[in-house]
């Protein structure tokens, strides 16, 4: 895992210090006085006056202790920047991770259970619609429904301009509301997925010996199905469910935007505009950890669906 | 040629999936005779006419400066198009290329390209291609590159499983005996037989790179206006979304209708060409 996250960071530092355009320029191109020396100053400033695999290891030695520089656009450190953004970010995403689990588990265990049912066929083209939909436009077309003609959803922003004169209770209830839309939008590709996944997964356990075993000593249906099949067909599931973590973080990016939920992926939107390396790169990485998070989380699931694995350790 | 009219049996026994491919088709033509079927320029400005509502005249209405809405979105559908097939074509070759070598050769250059691979799979990869996009020129060739750069990874992983089964092949011992060169051999003799599941996964993979362009041009960093793309009409509809909801509602059904086509397409190649489908009837 760690020789990953040092992987991790070269890319991430190559791509965006090989790309075209400095911060120093977008920083003096407006002013037509800062002089060749001004430019020079503020380079060294930042230390881009150096070889990039200096840089890098000037990067390095401070991210080893946790600290990604200062912002070239206000100066404040990375750390700071991303930790206030931080918890917007993950409580949308845990949140639709929630939705989806709900909604998308049994939907896939009953289509698999009913296969070629009207259930079934139902909830495929619900999968195809669900995987070819564009999230930003399904937030938009909701945008319009419950925000502009039926004006019962706010459309915009974390919690309400003014929150001075609520209680704690109202303020979670405002939070909510606000939370509703990007959190069910984030959701729904993911539950397309999610329920093709445990649906396959479900068919290929059900297709298993011991399921017919199951049955053939008398046990009822349902217990066959919740014990006996769905805790084995849980185990992709939740590989799944890790590997796309990368996707849920990614598409913050755009429901932060449409939405403006001052999140991670709204100051990673900005950063990468101002071209401030230090928090783009910062972002970068804790995007890749929370995505190593994510697996590990998985692998440590799978240890608890799975006492074959406890027992031998994984190969 | 046997393969094809075999898998072309297979495919049409899925009714959605024969639709999906005549949409496609359908949209290829639309692309290729844009400058014949749209009613007006895409990018001709009619100040007398701004956010017109959908009429005879304007079919899709107008936009916020009073271009017609169904031309735009006839000449976006080039833009989409392109970027789907160049973007899938290089996410394609370097997939091919790394799944080979890895495949082929497996050992330390496996482990090593592997290892990459899993690199490249923790990214956000819509960070990732937000970073570059942003750095570099926004325009369509940067976010064709981009995409294709940032989507090999599964194409890899596929092409070197099929390698790792194949190459124990006696065909394969039997090319190596006669004395072809291992070039010779990854190209002509095992890539052949390797490349069911690409063309699936290519599928599906232009359906992808479809809607990544349509959110990176929705954000600023796609197509430039005044070029018309559907993800940048989206844009014009956030801006309008109190007045103008043609502006966000037809984009929005090109894009789906489009992605849902390409994608029940590969549903039902992957379905034909899948050999272990072939014999029983059961199973999506």
């Amino acid at each position: 895992m760690i020789p990953l996250l040092f992987g991790i960071t070269i890319i991430s530092f190559t791509v965006i210090h090989l790309a075209p355009g400095s911060p120093v320029g977008v920083q003096t191109e407006m002013s037509l006085k800062a002089s060749a020396q001004a430019r020079e100053n503020l380079k060294r400033l930042y230390g881009l006056d150096k070889p990039l695999h200096i840089q890098y290891l000037n990067w390095v030695k401070r991210f080893v202790k946790l600290d990604f520089g200062k912002s070239f656009v206000d100066g404040r450190k990375v750390t700071d920047k991303i930790l206030e953004r931080i918890p917007k970010t993950l409580l949308i995403n845990v949140l639709s991770i929630i939705l989806i689990l709900l909604i998308a588990i049994p939907i896939g265990v009953l289509s698999a259970v009913k296969q070629y049912s009207l259930f079934d066929k139902i909830a495929t083209v619900f999968v195809f619609i669900g995987f070819s939909t564009p999230s930003f436009w399904l937030a938009l077309l909701l945008m319009i429904l419950f925000g502009v003609q039926l004006g019962i959803l706010p459309i915009s922003g974390f919690q309400s301009i003014d929150t001075s004169g609520m209680s704690t209770f109202e303020r979670i209830l405002d939070i909510a509301k606000h939370l509703i839309l990007p959190v069910s939008i984030s959701a729904f590709g993911g539950i397309a997925g999610m329920s093709r996944y445990s649906r396959s997964s479900m068919l290929e356990v059900i297709r298993q010996d011991y399921i017919r075993t199951a049955r053939a000593k008398g046990l009822s249906e349902s217990r066959v199905i919740l014990r006996h099949a769905f805790k084995n067909a849980l185990m992709p599931i939740v590989t799944i469910l890790g590997l796309s973590v990368p996707a849920l973080i990614g598409g913050s990016v755009i429901f932060e935007t449409i939405f403006a939920i001052p999140g991670m992926g709204q100051l990673f939107y900005a950063s990468t505009m101002a071209r401030d390396y230090p928090t783009v790169m910062g972002i970068l990485v804790i995007g890749a950890v929370l995505t190593l998070l994510g697996n590990l989380i998985a692998d440590i699931s799978y240890a608890l669906v799975d006492p074959r694995i406890r027992i031998k350790g994984r190969q | 040629m046997r393969l094809i009219t075999v898998t072309w049996k297979r495919f049409k026994r899925n009714k959605l999936s024969v639709a999906g491919a005549i949409t496609v088709i359908a949209l290829m033509i639309i692309a290729i005779l844009a400058p014949v079927i749209a009613p007006y320029e895409p990018t001709a400005i009619d100040i007398n006419n701004v956010l017109s509502p959908p009429s005879s005249e304007h079919l899709f209405g107008t936009d916020d400066l009073g271009r017609d809405v169904l031309s735009r979105m006839i000449w976006g559908s080039r833009v989409s198009l392109r970027v789907g097939f160049v973007a899938v074509g290089i996410a394609i070759t370097i997939g091919v290329i790394i799944g080979s070598i890895a495949g082929f050769y497996g050992g330390k250059v496996d482990a090593v390209l592997m290892r990459f691979v899993d690199i490249m799979l923790t990214f956000p990869t819509f960070f990732l291609i937000l970073a570059v996009i942003a750095i570099m020129e926004p325009n369509i060739s940067t976010i064709m590159i981009v995409i294709g750069v940032t989507g090999w990874m599964d194409v890899a992983r596929l092409v070197r499983a099929e390698f790792l089964t194949l190459k124990e092949r006696d065909f394969v011992l039997a090319a190596k005996v006669s004395g072809a060169s291992n070039l010779r051999i990854i190209f002509r003799h095992i890539l052949p037989n390797a490349l069911s599941p690409v063309f699936v996964a290519a599928t599906f993979g232009v359906a992808g790179a479809i809607l990544v362009e349509s959110g990176l041009s929705f954000l600023g960093l796609g197509v430039q206006p005044p070029n018309p793309s559907w993800g940048n009409i989206l844009t014009a509809g956030k801006d309008n979304i109190e007045v103008a909801w043609w502006l966000s509602l037809y984009p929005g059904l090109a894009i789906l209708i489009t992605v849902l086509s390409y994608n029940l397409v590969g549903e039902g190649l992957r379905d034909a060409l899948d050999p272990r489908l072939w014999e029983t009837e059961e199973e999506s």
